[in-house]
């Protein structure tokens, strides 16, 4: 199961690779809508995918402190301190994503064509 | 993104009694001011405000101290010995000297980003100028503290790493390290109070009033956690920089 949705993602990875040079071949000159739209899908996906990934990352956190206070629960100050840490260091990844969404919506994009 | 930004009565008021003084020596200096109306930011006023609140609140509150404290005297010890546990656990016993610009660091940031859930008020923190003048002070202090415990030369002496001969491998990657520092910092929590009040600000257009509350109450956690992690990372980058070679 590993094995077929590691080679998955790298066959979607590789389509997406090939297909954008391709898809800029036929467009000689962008105009302003197609800008307009690829920025938003862009935007919303990227930030999509940065959510995914950053989910999982804490949940992964979370599983691994919980399995540690309940073995030991006497280190529980020590876990928590890193448990809070890493996950906002997990979070801020997320957040330049957001930050970089952001931006691509809000350029004014007709300023640079 | 000024569209997005209405304006506030405090910074409208503070514009209108403040400006005309200001304007007056700014002409003396030879600029000229375009817009007199908005010559303070927003983001300026309520740090301002911080600041008023922060010296009045706690320079009033430790005039009097006492051997057995009073309720708010209790409360802030709680906060100073927070403060002080965390900077002897990650630097050691030496750590306590650097309990002032840590601890107002802390508490200028978690009132700042508080401050933004007042009706009528914004974070400054949610301007990206106000946690990028944290970060630089922040920067500045401990490669200063660094070079008052080791010594110029021997503060440098660390960048290169413990084999000479690695030396020209290991100062650029330390050179990116020290600098995407307050990179980091500064845009963590521009970032997250930002996109927290974005937010607050979207779910009140869905369902004024009621929706946003629990959001709210989140943005009071995360404010806190911010300025927690901004006041451990500045911990850490001072033992950083202080550590003696082993």
């Amino acid at each position: 199961m590993r094995k077929i949705s590691k080679s998955l993602f790298v066959l979607t990875i590789l389509v997406f690779l090939f297909s954008t040079p391709l898809l800029a071949e036929n467009e000689g000159k962008i105009d302003k809508t197609t800008l307009f739209k690829w920025s938003i899908i862009i935007g919303g996906g990227a930030l999509g995918v940065a959510a995914c990934v950053g989910a999982y990352a804490q949940s992964r956190a979370i599983q691994k402190a919980c399995e540690g206070i309940s073995r030991n629960p006497g280190g529980a100050p020590h876990i928590r301190f890193a448990l809070i840490f890493g996950l906002v260091l997990i979070e801020t990844l997320v957040i330049y994503v957001l930050l970089v969404a952001i931006i691509i919506f809000f350029v004014k994009w007709g300023k640079y064509i | 993104m000024e569209e997005f930004e209405h304006s506030l009565f405090i910074v409208e008021l503070f514009n209108k009694i403040f400006s005309p003084p200001l304007v007056y020596l700014l002409n003396l200096l030879g600029i000229k001011v375009t817009n007199p109306e908005k010559l303070i930011p927003p983001h300026v006023v309520m740090s301002i405000i911080v600041m008023i609140f922060l010296i009045l609140f706690f320079g009033l509150s430790s005039r009097k101290l006492k051997i057995f404290p009073t309720p708010l005297q209790s409360i802030l010890e709680l906060i100073i010995e927070a403060f002080e546990s965390l900077l002897v656990d990650v630097i050691g016993e030496e750590g306590k000297k650097y309990l002032p610009l840590v601890g107002t660091l802390g508490l200028f940031i978690f009132f700042s980003n508080i401050l933004g859930l007042i009706p009528g008020f914004m974070s400054p923190t949610s301007n990206l100028n106000v946690p990028v003048g944290c970060a630089v002070v922040a920067f500045i202090y401990y490669h200063w503290q660094g070079v008052k415990k080791h010594g110029f030369l021997g503060y440098l002496k660390q960048f290169a790493g413990p084999i000479p001969l690695l030396a020209p491998l290991i100062i650029p990657i330390e050179l990116i390290s020290h600098f995407s520092r307050p990179l980091s910092l500064s845009l963590r929590l521009f970032g997250n109070i930002f996109g927290e009040e974005l937010l607050i600000l979207i779910i009140a257009s869905l369902f004024p009033f009621i929706l946003p509350l629990p959001f709210m109450a989140l943005a009071i956690f995360t404010g806190l956690v911010q300025a927690f992690v901004f006041v451990v990372l500045t911990t850490i980058y001072i033992a950083g920089a202080i550590a003696s070679e082993h």
